[in-house]
């Protein structure tokens, strides 16, 4: 399945002159940043030093305050959010729905153009070792293990960008090495993830990224 | 179409299971409509006049009581975030919720009615006008509930804003609702133009509101 997977080959996510702010607070200003695919970046920095902002100004989910955010390479006719997957606080799931119906709707709603495909979402049960927990309702479940239901739609259908807000909370050592282990698997073949992390992830072709530095070159520019 | 599919069903899922808003706008249809002869007394004739208009109010009322959790429980779990990165359209995605909506909650209440109709002595005869009537003027109800729904998404006590916002845009529904029900008393025929403008409100308001949905939806951070 995923080892398998490639995507339609090198593209980039361009971040040019990308400002941000919540309330009245700038969290980043004209933010260059060139994101090739077969790569990770790890963002790091203190609370509230505009990681997940980041991250959901990416996916579209808040409107760039100015700048743009940009997909070169495969197919740009598509919208980015169409090409992403987004893994943030929330894990997305009905509590009064098994794990195994979570996850067949998100199939059902991510994957539009094949039916849902019985084999893969026990697969992906199975790659995040929740496949004993198929049957239980989600709100039945531990927070680890929801998370790692979370996860898994990771799996479901495949998209060239990961975006994961802090991806390791909640999970036990098992489950970090999970999220290391598949990112690894993903950039390997040719995808992109941009992880938001507090905990030094080891994973492969990995670059830091320090929200303080994005603040830095604002005074910078300001002053 | 999977996609649309798989919300619709997935809505009526969990509005119908454990924990849905469907027991809930049933108990308080019921309960408001059997709260009035109480208040008016054994007044057959004044109820049997009168069971139109209140069965209408009560059910707007029902609707709405369910209408402002359309996407309140999608936004706290982070579903709304993920049905976003679809590649539905945000427009398809209200329209699959304001559907499962309307199946879910508006259509239950409307089949409840006949029931009801027996506690406010309402006239035989009227009974196909009304049910015409409500199952003809309900998609304007979940459609514009909904648009209520995304607007105050964000909005502490969304649910009482909701209710402020969305029933003044009831008024037009409700009168040629109730109008129906009188021009049938009179003649049978004299229903139909009532109906029609009920629903072409249904259809305005069905094709409208995703749009004024999504565009609520992508405002809201």
């Amino acid at each position: 399945m995923g080892a398998k997977l490639t995507f339609d080959g090198p593209f980039s996510v361009e971040l040019s002159g990308l400002s941000q702010r919540r309330g009245t607070r700038m969290l980043f200003s004209s933010l260059d940043l060139s994101l090739p695919s077969g790569r990770a970046l790890l963002l790091t920095g203190p609370n509230g030093s505009g990681k997940t902002t980041l991250l959901r100004t990416i996916a579209g989910f808040l409107k760039p305050l100015s700048g743009t955010v940009t997909l070169s390479g495969a197919g740009d006719e598509v919208d980015l959010p169409e090409k992403c997957h987004f893994i943030g606080h929330y894990n997305g799931l009905k509590a009064s729905m098994t794990a195994e119906e979570n996850l067949r709707f998100w199939q059902r709603v991510l994957a539009s153009d094949h039916a849902g495909d019985a084999r893969s979402v026990n697969d992906a049960l199975i790659e995040l070792n929740i496949e004993h927990l198929a049957d239980i309702p989600a709100g039945y479940l531990s927070a680890g293990q929801q998370r790692r239901l979370a996860l898994a739609r990771l799996l479901l259908s495949p998209r060239p960008i990961w975006l994961m807000d802090e991806p390791t909370a909640a999970l036990d050592d098992a489950g970090t090495r999970l999220v290391v282990a598949l990112v690894d698997r993903h950039t390997a073949a040719g995808g992109l993830a941009i992880l938001s992390t507090h905990l030094p992830l080891p994973v492969q072709r990995g670059t830091g990224f320090d929200m303080r530095d994005a603040l830095r070159e604002r005074e910078e520019a300001v002053g | 179409m999977t996609a649309f599919l798989a919300i619709v069903a997935r809505d009526i899922r969990l509005a119908i299971g454990r924990g849905g808003g469907i027991g809930t706008a049933l108990g308080f249809y019921l309960i408001v409509v059997s709260l009035i002869p109480l208040g008016l007394g054994p007044d057959i004739n004044l109820l049997a006049r009168i069971a139109p208009g209140v069965l209408w109010v009560a059910l707007l009322l029902s609707a709405l009581l369910s209408a402002d959790g359309i996407f309140a429980a999608d936004e706290a779990d982070g579903s709304l975030d993920i049905l976003s990165m679809s590649a539905l359209p945000l427009e398809a995605v209200t329209f699959a919720k304001m559907a499962a909506h309307w199946l879910s909650t508006a259509l239950p209440l409307v089949l409840l009615t006949p029931l009801l109709g027996l506690l406010l002595n309402l006239e035989g005869a009227a009974y196909p006008t009304l049910l015409l009537s409500m199952l003809v003027g309900s998609p304007a109800v979940s459609a514009i509930g909904a648009v209520g729904a995304a607007l105050t998404l964000r909005a502490r006590k969304g649910g009482q804003l909701v209710a402020l916002l969305v029933l003044p845009l009831y008024v037009p529904t409700l009168i040629f609702g109730v109008t129906s029900v009188e021009a049938a008393q009179t003649s049978p025929a004299g229903a139909a133009a009532p109906l029609l403008i009920l629903a072409a409100i249904s259809l305005a308001s069905s094709a409208l509101a995703p749009f004024a949905a999504a565009a609520a939806l992508r405002a809201r951070s």
